[in-house]
């Protein structure tokens, strides 16, 4: 054989059936620009009719390496890569390449889906049979469809982690006896209320029952229990919505009460709670007789803020409201 | 083991036998009563025990179950994913089974670290296909023979697959291929719904 023969040949003729079967989505333009030919994938593309006749402006709108309408234009990007999108499916975004054929014979024009263009292209409704077997458009679909999926479940499970979070803080800051908030809360609370430096007033309660020992000791600690709900629901229906109420442990409660600096609103709301309190509460068919004492303090007393003197001071209150005979309210008085 | 195989496993359990089942299972495993997270990695031997677990207290063969197991993997209709994923292997069945030569790579790509045994297809006579299931993962070989019979339903194909388990967690399955084209497939669209 002769060296000749073994040579690759530069030239092959290839059947349209073929070119479809290899370039589905393919352009063959005449000398003028004119569409003489498109592949079945371009074709579906186009809304199931093939752009015969027409001038390939009409059809793709070239974007790089820049705007083209001229066939002259277009044969100038010869080898060059381009990127297009059609015009009437502006989101199927395409990667082109551009092929001289033999004088008179006109362009060739292969285009393929950009990666944004496969989303697009599959919602347009191609199937896998629309894509060459070489194409690796369907494997992209797959993954950004496996890729979404994996992305959903990680976000399922933070989601699921910050419900437990939320979940457990909010236990860790309630007192599950009564379900009003503790005392880790209260001191969140008092953080709060102390930190502005041009802090909103507002006033601390330290309730404490009087007699419960007894309660507990005569009746049982049932009976103890449902004087403790009993008495949380009282404190949240004698304060107003926007004030915290939390139980300390023991028969030991603190009320901070928001927006206030009127010892007359301090010492209206510790008088209902005396009221409701002294009134015997049932057990059983029981009659369980307590009352409280009371110490308040307001932060209108004070230049600084400090949580642990607010509450120390409204302690001291209360201690004073115990020994002068109990079932009675005290606002602590800053030494003048 | 990969979480989201664990979880399949209870999915398959709770919608199949029922929640208080699934629960005696975990229990009789000692596993936790929490759900298995889908993204976390568990100690391999957790499957095991949930998979003995429910054999024995179902009274079913391990490679009946697990064969239901692989079915319910692609046909549950409320978790369309793995089914939709299988699909884009190939345009036909006979396409689906040459990309299972791929499956491993092909899950590695979005879960790194799920971890299953490289498959290798071979052709021993006219329509008469082997799949040799590599170790790593007890038992999958009878997931896949249900996993296989489900997708050729689903391309419309007929077939009959056959497990022979080879010790050490490797398998052989033999395929035999009556039809690639044995009825419409199920439709299946590149782009999935929103």
């Amino acid at each position: 054989m002769s060296a000749q023969s073994l040579a690759a040949p530069t030239r092959i003729t290839l059947e349209a059936a073929l070119l479809d079967w290899l370039m589905p989505m393919h352009l063959w333009l005449d000398g003028k620009g004119r569409i003489r030919r498109s592949g079945a994938t371009l074709t579906r593309l186009c809304d199931g009719t093939a752009p015969l006749g027409r001038h390939f402006s009409e059809v793709v709108e070239v974007r790089r390496p820049h705007s083209v309408s001229e066939i002259a234009e277009l044969m100038s990007l010869d080898g060059c890569g381009m990127r297009l999108v059609l015009r009437e499916h502006r989101d199927i975004a395409l990667r082109g390449v551009v092929g001289l054929l033999p004088e008179g014979e006109g362009v060739l024009v292969n285009l393929a889906l950009g990666m944004s263009g496969v989303e697009a292209a599959a919602r347009a409704g191609l199937t896998m049979t629309d894509f060459a077997p070489t194409d690796q458009s369907v494997d992209l679909l797959y993954l950004i469809e496996a890729n979404a999926r994996v992305t959903a479940a990680w976000k399922e499970m933070s989601i699921r982690q910050r419900a437990a979070r939320l979940a457990a803080e909010e236990q860790a800051f309630t007192d599950t006896l009564t379900g009003l908030k503790n005392r880790r809360a209260l001191e969140a609370v008092m953080d709060r209320v102390t930190a502005p430096e041009r802090p909103a007033p507002f006033a601390v309660m330290h309730v404490d029952l009087d007699y419960f020992k007894a309660v507990n000791d005569s009746l049982g600690h049932a009976a103890g229990d449902h004087v403790l709900h009993q008495v949380a629901h009282i404190l949240r229906q004698e304060t107003r919505s926007g004030d915290f109420v939390a139980r300390l442990g023991g028969d030991e409660f603190v009320v901070v009460l928001r927006d206030c600096g009127d010892r007359a609103l301090v010492e209206r709301i510790a008088g209902r709670i005396l009221e409701r309190l002294e009134s015997p509460l049932r057990f059983d068919g029981q009659e369980c007789r307590i009352s409280a004492s009371i110490g308040s303090t307001l932060s209108s007393h004070y230049r600084r803020l400090q949580s642990s003197r607010l509450l120390g001071d409204a302690d001291r209150a209360l201690y004073r409201s115990k020994h002068q005979g109990r079932g009675r309210h005290t606002i602590f008085q800053p030494e003048t | 083991m990969h979480g989201l195989i664990n979880r399949s496993i209870q999915n398959f359990i709770c919608d199949t036998y029922g929640e208080h089942i699934w629960k005696t299972t975990a229990a009789d495993a000692g596993i936790a009563p929490e759900d298995f997270e889908p993204m976390l990695l568990y100690e391999d031997a957790v499957t095991q025990r949930m998979v003995d677990s429910a054999c024995r207290l179902l009274g079913r063969r391990r490679a009946d179950l697990l064969e239901d197991l692989g079915t319910f993997l692609v046909t549950d209709p409320s978790r369309p994913a793995l089914r939709r994923l299988l699909r884009f292997g190939g345009r036909n069945f006979l396409c689906f089974l040459y990309s299972l030569d791929d499956l491993d790579d092909r899950l590695r790509i979005p879960l790194a670290d799920l971890v299953v045994p490289r498959l290798a297809l071979g052709q021993v006579a006219a329509g008469v296909y082997t799949l040799e299931v590599a170790p790593g993962l007890p038992g999958f070989g009878h997931v896949l023979v249900g996993l296989l019979r489900a997708m050729a339903d689903d391309f419309g194909a007929l077939i009959t697959p056959h497990c022979h388990e080879l010790g050490s967690g490797r398998a052989a399955l033999r395929i035999e291929l009556h039809e690639n084209r044995f009825a419409e497939a199920r439709r299946f669209t590149l782009a999935a719904a929103r």
